[in-house]
């Protein structure tokens, strides 16, 4: 089957912050509406339906919170949904958008947000809300946490070792230096992250994302609406989602199908879009990648799982420059979710971000010559992987 | 300009009903210190803690079995971060693979020195055989016992 080509006609995004004390949360919501409509000389009038994208309400502390924004959207008259999907919401989102067009629903659509994440007294309080009251939450299981346990299993698998980890974090900390609207974009040193102090071992506190505060917006258009109307676009030829079964500790043990170590579900997701991009060869294809990765170790088995490396081979290649700007296949050009993490918009800006590389656009942190990227996001512990081929 | 701000604080209570499976499973832990798991008929795998179907199969699961309390630790953390309404850090807790289960269950590690990370994660390490042990004044909860190494 072939699939109606859906472009990227407008992008929007906040320079983000730790906090933005001069805009309530619909004032940040409509500053990103604003760039992108601005960017696709688009009235509000122009769009046809809305997919809010917001992640658990307890970030912001409003609840359901697109209520509030409706406004902010021009929401009212429109068709208009919200997504949660966790910290793939941005990317979930984007695909929603994708699919009104795709199946013939609208000829425009926009996704937007954002998040306050610094304005929440405490992030990890609200994520050890999202485990099973029954068997999970007597302990105190976090975002952070289930992550570093992944990071033991991937070092005990593979030899990842707290200096690899530290790579990832000096290497996209130099790349969001390149990037106006990242968060921390103070280039590091390994010395200075291995200083830093535990969070939860091995994770330190420069192996962590920040608690960004911003908006981001996508506005698609049908193929026919962006020839009839002579506009610029960059397409969205491959969209993947896939799931993977709920508790960690049935990925691992005996017998299991998917080693917490790995990301199994999210290299199916990445697969399910290759196929319907054509993509046959990642690792020659592919020009640049904006891969979800909240913590430094989780970058290793988010590059393996798009194909751009082997299982336990991404570390040396990491090392070695393969997936700097300058290298083969740049990961993260952006400074990636590590450098900047607005929770609810993260995964739209890993769209976002290829978008503007695959257009020429993306300035300080151009990958030359980019034609095909990759975005993925991930939500819950494993639950929500989404990704994409975005194409110039 | 001054910008102001406002504060707000959630305090919910909500109280869980656990279901037949999760009740029978605690109430084994608070009466009998003993661990159950479920077994899948169709695989034979038995999922600690027990579930009324299997994540695989998506079967139900059929007979009880009695696992632990020895059993290898499949993966862990050292907290020493505070955050709040969570355990004073610094604090170890993990997965583990108890004797006669296929999956692993969380818990606490205790006994081990968390002063020198380096020197507690090597005691950690995935693989090291642990033993389950029991609080004296069980509640019927995930914290009436924890892990020990062996």
């Amino acid at each position: 089957m072939s699939a109606p080509r859906v472009g990227i006609i407008g992008i929007g995004q906040s320079a983000f912050k730790p906090r933005r004390d001069d805009a309530s949360y619909p004032d940040l919501v409509r500053e990103a509406v604003n760039l992108a409509l601005s960017e696709a000389s688009l009235d509000l009038d122009a769009i046809e339906a809305i997919v809010y994208s917001l992640s658990p309400d307890a970030m912001v502390g409003i609840g359901n919170a697109e209520r509030l924004g409706v406004d902010a959207v021009g929401g009212r008259n429109k068709r208009f949904l919200r997504i949660n999907t966790g910290g793939a919401t941005g990317i979930s989102s984007v695909a929603a958008a994708y699919y009104h067009v795709a199946a013939g629903a609208c000829d425009v659509v926009m996704t937007a947000g954002a998040d306050k994440v610094g304005e929440c007294g405490d992030s990890q309080t609200v994520l050890n809300k999202i485990w099973d009251p029954i068997y999970e939450r007597p302990l105190p299981q976090g975002t952070i946490t289930m992550l570093a346990m992944s990071g033991i299993r991937y070092a005990d698998k593979y030899g990842m070792t707290q200096e690899d980890m530290a790579n990832v974090v000096v290497k996209n900390r130099k790349h969001a230096s390149l990037n106006p609207n990242a968060h921390l974009r103070k280039e590091v040193t390994v010395e200075e992250v291995m200083a830093s102090r535990y969070i939860s071992w091995p994770i330190k506190l420069m192996d962590c994302c920040p608690q960004s505060s911003g908006g981001g917006a996508m506005i698609l258009a049908s193929e026919r609406y962006i020839k009839e109307n002579r506009l610029d676009a960059v397409w969205i030829t491959g969209v993947g989602h896939c799931s993977e079964t709920y508790y960690i500790g049935d990925r691992m043990g005996t017998g299991y199908t998917a080693d917490h170590a790995d990301a199994y579900a999210l290299r199916n997701s990445f697969e399910r879009a290759y196929r319907m991009a054509g993509v046959t060869d990642p690792q020659r294809q592919v020009d640049v990648a904006e891969l979800y990765a909240p913590f430094s170790n989780t970058e290793y088995h988010s590059i393996e799982a798009a194909g751009l490396a082997g299982l336990g081979e991404s570390v040396a290649q990491v090392n070695e420059g393969r997936f700097s700007i300058g290298g083969e296949i740049p990961v993260n050009p952006s400074g990636g979710t590590l450098c900047t993490n607005a929770i609810a918009v993260t995964a739209m800006i890993r769209v976002a971000e290829v978008a503007l590389q695959v257009s020429g656009r993306a300035g300080g942190h151009q990958v030359k010559g980019a034609k095909l990227g990759i975005a993925s996001g991930n939500g819950g512990d494993h639950q929500f992987f989404g990704t994409m081929v975005v194409e110039a | 300009m001054e910008l102001l701000k406002r504060q707000e604080n959630w305090n919910i209570t909500y109280t869980h009903a656990l279901g037949e499976i999760a009740s029978w499973f605690f109430v084994q832990i608070r009466d009998n210190a003993k661990i159950y798991g479920r077994r899948c008929a169709k695989s034979g795998r038995v999922l600690v803690p027990p579930r009324a179907f299997s994540d695989q199969t998506l079967e139900p699961t059929t007979e009880w079995v009695e696992v632990g309390p020895g059993g290898k630790i499949e993966t862990f953390t050292i907290v020493y971060e505070p955050f709040h309404n969570l355990p004073e850090p610094p604090y170890a807790f993990g997965f583990v693979q108890l004797d006669g289960a296929d999956t692993a269950i969380g818990g606490f590690f205790k006994g081990v020195d968390l002063a020198d990370p380096a020197k507690a994660a090597e005691k950690l390490a995935v693989g090291t055989r642990v033993e389950a042990k029991f609080a004296e004044k069980r509640i019927g909860d995930l914290t009436d016992f924890w892990f020990e190494i062996v």
